[in-house]
């Protein structure tokens, strides 16, 4: 039994909201006494989060995070659910794979981790993995994803989102064009990897594979999700699709949100992701289509990486950044304190919308609304609190942390999954 | 000047510096005895992550004719494909005890980022920047413009016209810094394939011209061309699809015979080598009697006695 006090309800009704058996019984004033009483006082309830992209490492790079690692980060940023990409070593291409993270999520018992099944054998983009046996197993895969990689052969994608359609499943793209982005691109091409002589690839090399990709589920009737947008060109095409009346719905990170290309300028690995931070303008526009809709979801692509797969020349370096624990900031600082989305928008972008992309609104019970009888996947956030990001203060077990020494608005005080308390004051409970 | 990184961490000052300092070091280079004893005791590591032949052993003639102790490490190979980091291998070649490092990697921005590494943990051992990626040579744009100025005396209002692949070229970059911090203007020259990205408002930010067309330029299309420099293409770039073929290339870019016969005779040619003959530069210009070639060979082990020793002896 959980009686949170005095919370306002998606930034706008002010309640009280008592749990029981894992679920929301009462809203209102509530004068029942509980086992746990969290004062909420000032704080905004939100349904658990949901990120449709995290990399937890398991198996294969323990060194860098583990599933339970990385579900304390999830807990510890707000989040109930996290999708755990399949780019793991071995690549989660089976059902045992899958079955196996899927076990290890529920053995660390913090949020539910789902994982993504492999579109193609191995991540090489020929052969279709066995996307059925993932989707019946008890994992219940529904979200199948090549990333780090892209789907780039055209037949390959088209037979991949005709066939999850049997699975209700969709197929989430890394939208990158390996003609167009070289084996040693490493960073956004424009005039500071002009100056800077990074070798780049710009932003068509995604938008061609977004054009590509929301033809052919126009033509399939499937469905396709667009990982990590990161460009301008790549939302006008989404906004175009979708006016079309095309299945296709879209993710940006956090990083994109806030961080552009020009902090290369110091060739510090730490900055160094897939798809590359680019300019300001392509931010811009990712905020406008984030609040407009044309953007569905946040998703972190909480990428750990051991220090020393950080610490080589900038071509050489991992790509990837740390994301989960300071998601909600971001989006606070960005999206909210400018006014661009309310609370009830950002329940939207990170919880309802990732739960319904990946499938779990239903049984699994994420992304619901904040109403009697949902089960109590919460999120309790302090809008107005200042934080400076301090990278040695993560649960995570890697550093490479874009946002060290930034200061951020808004800040997760506590976490509740089926209404057990994950994290209460910020903290692991 | 703690580092020689890239050009952005010299002044026109110490431009100037470095050059009255290698004037004296060339008198050096004509002695029977060439060797001077300002960095006795001092330890220089070159340690070269890319294969080169000349600017390795410019920089160890340079050392020893200082009477430093040179050694040099040959680390080729990115070190991720050894498994070593980077920074890993730096700080173990700089905890044996070095003075300075001369550093030359394929990746661009290495040496910067051994720079700060070294700066975390060992404090500061200068750094100097003996080519990375496609980044920055800053030493060899320093020749450059010595090379040059020996020649035409000062280079303010001058024009240059660099021709070749930009894109892929650290002595272009460190090129337009230093003559425009001496005061020359700067016109380069590439097919539109070979131009770095973003060279637009690079240009107009750092005041350079760009051109596609080589015969324009050099009938004066920027002003009377005081200076050529041909910057060397590597054939493989054909598979990269940047050209069709060496003969057209030499044909649109390069300093043939008959560009070479429009030039006035004394227009000084540089290449920083080495040359592909026949593709970027005809023999005839290469050989021509403005042809500073060989000269900014010789110069390249001044400079780089200058700026040793202006990192490692200097009073600053």
């Amino acid at each position: 039994m959980v009686l949170i006090k005095g919370a306002s309800l998606l930034g706008k009704k002010r309640a009280d909201v008592y749990i029981e058996d894992g679920v929301i019984r009462e809203i209102g004033s509530v004068s029942t006494t509980a086992e746990t009483t969290i004062d909420a006082d000032g704080l905004v309830l939100l349904p658990g989060l949901v990120d449709l992209h995290t990399h937890l490492r398991e198996p294969g790079r323990e060194d860098a995070e583990t599933v339970l690692t990385g579900s304390q980060a999830a807990a510890v940023g707000g989040y109930t659910a996290v999708l755990a990409m399949a780019n793991t070593t071995p690549v989660t291409d089976t059902a045992e794979a899958a079955i196996r993270v899927w076990e290890l999520g529920r053995e660390a018992g913090l949020v539910d981790v789902q994982p993504v099944g492999a579109v193609t054998k191995g991540l090489a983009g020929e052969e279709l993995a066995e996307l059925g046996l993932m989707a019946r197993s008890k994992a219940k895969v529904r979200v199948f994803s090549d990333d780090g990689k892209c789907v780039h052969d055209a037949r390959v994608m088209r037979r991949a989102l005709e066939y999850v359609k049997a699975l209700g499943g969709v197929v989430s793209q890394h939208s990158q064009d390996p003609a167009l982005a070289g084996p040693s691109a490493c960073c956004h091409e424009g005039e500071l990897s002009g100056r800077l002589g990074l070798p780049g690839w710009p932003g068509v090399a995604e938008e061609v594979v977004v054009a590509r990709d929301v033809m052919l589920a126009r033509h399939t009737g499937s469905r396709v999700h667009v990982a990590h947008v990161s460009t301008a060109g790549s939302v006008e095409v989404i906004r175009w699709a979708k006016a079309q009346g095309i299945d296709v719905t879209a993710e940006v990170t956090p990083h994109h949100l806030l961080l552009t290309t020009d902090l290369l300028a110091g060739y510090d690995p730490t900055y160094k992701v897939n798809p590359p931070l680019r300019p300001a303008e392509d931010v811009e526009a990712l905020r406008r289509a984030l609040a407009d809709g044309t953007i569905d979801a946040v998703a972190t692509d909480h990428a750990p990486h051991a220090r020393h797969d950080k610490e080589h020349a900038f071509v050489d370096a991992a790509f990837g950044m740390l994301g989960l624990e300071t998601a909600l900031s971001v989006v606070t600082t960005v999206m909210v304190d400018s006014g661009l989305l309310d609370w009830a928008g950002v329940a939207r972008v990170m919880s309802s919308n990732p739960a319904r992309i990946a499938g779990l609104d239903g049984d699994a019970g994420h992304g619901r609304d904040l109403s009697v009888g949902s089960p109590a996947n919460l999120t309790l956030v302090d809008p107005a609190a200042q934080v400076v990001v301090d990278r040695d203060a993560s649960v995570s077990l890697s550093r490479n942390n874009p946002w060290h020494d930034r200061k951020l608005t808004g800040r997760v005080v506590a976490t509740l999954l089926r209404g057990r308390p994950t994290v209460l004051e910020g903290a692991l409970a | 000047m703690r580092h020689l990184l890239s050009i952005d961490d010299v002044t026109a000052e110490e431009i100037g510096a470095i050059f009255e300092t290698a004037a004296e070091m060339h008198d050096v280079q004509r002695r029977e005895v060439k060797k001077l004893p300002a960095l006795r005791g001092r330890t220089v590591i070159n340690l070269f992550f890319e294969d080169s032949t000349r600017t390795r052993s410019s920089f160890e003639i340079a050392g020893k004719w200082l009477s430093a102790d040179v050694i040099n490490l040959s680390a080729k190979g990115s070190s991720a494909s050894k498994g070593e980091s980077l920074r890993d291998t730096v700080l173990t070649v700089t905890a044996m005890g070095v003075d300075g490092l001369v550093i030359r990697h394929p990746a661009s921005g290495a040496p910067a980022q051994v720079a700060q590494w070294l700066h975390e943990s060992r404090g500061a051992v200068p750094v100097v920047n003996a080519g990375d990626g496609m980044h920055e040579h800053p030493t060899q744009a320093l020749l450059d413009a010595y090379t040059l100025q020996r020649r035409l005396g000062s280079l303010e209002g001058r024009h240059v016209a660099i021709v070749g692949d930009l894109t892929h070229s650290r002595v272009f970059r460190s090129n337009v810094k230093s003559l425009a911090k001496l005061g020359a203007s700067v016109t380069v020259v590439a097919p539109p394939t070979l131009m770095p990205s973003g060279v637009a408002g690079w240009s107009k930010e750092a005041g350079f011209a760009t051109s596609y067309d080589l015969d324009a330029v050099l009938a004066g299309a920027n002003g009377r061309v005081d200076a050529v420099m041909m910057l060397r293409v590597q054939r493989e770039r054909m598979s990269g699809g940047y050209f069709p073929s060496a003969r057209e290339y030499a044909v649109g870019y390069g300093l043939t015979r008959d560009r070479l016969a429009r030039l006035e005779p004394d227009t000084p040619i540089l290449h920083p080598g080495p040359m592909n003959r026949g593709l970027e530069i005809s023999p005839e210009a290469a050989d021509a009697v403005a042809s500073l070639v060989l000269d900014q060979v010789s110069a390249g082990v001044a400079v780089r006695m200058s700026v040793l020793y202006h990192l490692l002896a200097g009073e600053e």
